[in-house]
């Protein structure tokens, strides 16, 4: 068994990515599309802090994680009170049922 | 040991996840994303982001997901605990997604990096701290604006009245 570098960190990361874009790409809710995007944002952090470590960049790798975690918060409020709008006004929350302009 | 452990959360990460994108039920998807994101915090805990990892879990577990699930409970007539969700595109996005992975998996292992060996993992909290108040203190006073703007925007948006 090979010892755990930073390919080992790379590949978990891209598989959470490109299950984040399958969750996108075959979901309906809009709530698991967010989900997916979540996990896309994970695997970056992964990403960042994995060539923080092992490049010695200090800790810029971590500090920038945090910025994404924080953007992530942002993000997420936003869209759930967008969701919540799309809700509320056409009482469903599958994007490929909300496909009307204004009235 | 470390191998161990890391394969551990590994798996717990990459398992969960993918009942998560494949789970017909969102609430069960949402618990699955629970346990990704512990996985998650223990890669980081791994790589030796001890901060980012605690803020991990405070963050994403305790306000991301609760936020996921009022999504969830407020957007579904429920009746009972099946709240199920359509899928489309199944066979093309599998294709695809398949697809780019291989190709990133290829791009990175055929990569040479040019690592250095990774030292004792040391306290960060600390550097963290005086990192954001000395050399990123306008990115940190960004951030505060944005989460008080998305704060506000998202307040406004949910509660808009009709016009």
């Amino acid at each position: 068994m090979i010892e755990v570098g930073l390919n080992h960190f790379l590949i978990v990361s891209t598989f959470l990515f490109s299950l984040g874009i399958y969750g996108i790409i075959t979901r309906k809710n809009a709530i698991m599309v967010l989900m997916g995007v979540e996990l896309i944002l994970n695997s970056a952090n992964i990403n960042f802090i994995a060539f923080a470590r092992y490049g010695n960049f200090g800790l810029q790798g971590d500090l920038i994680a945090l910025f994404v975690i924080v953007l992530a918060a942002a993000e997420a409020a936003i869209a759930l009170a967008i969701v919540l709008n799309i809700y509320k006004t056409l009482a469903t929350v599958n994007i490929d049922e909300v496909d009307s302009l204004k009235d | 040991m470390y191998d161990i452990i890391f394969y551990l959360f590994a798996a717990v990460t990459l398992v969960s996840a993918f009942f998560v994108v494949t789970n017909r039920n969102v609430v069960y998807s949402a618990f699955f994303l629970l346990f990704t994101f512990f996985g998650i915090a223990g890669i980081y805990v791994l790589l030796g982001a001890d901060f980012v990892a605690v803020v991990q879990v405070i963050v994403y577990v305790g306000g991301i997901l609760i936020l996921l699930l009022f999504g969830v409970m407020l957007t579904n007539k429920i009746t009972n605990v099946e709240i199920k969700t359509g899928t489309i595109n199944i066979l093309p996005a599998a294709i695809g997604v398949g697809i780019f992975a291989g190709v990133l998996l290829a791009a990175l292992i055929n990569s040479d990096w040019k690592t250095l060996p990774a030292g004792k993992p040391l306290p960060t909290t600390a550097l963290l701290g005086s990192m954001l108040i000395q050399d990123y203190l306008l990115v940190f006073e960004l951030l505060g604006i944005i989460l008080l703007i998305a704060l506000i925007g998202a307040a406004s948006i949910a509660r808009r009245e009709k016009v």
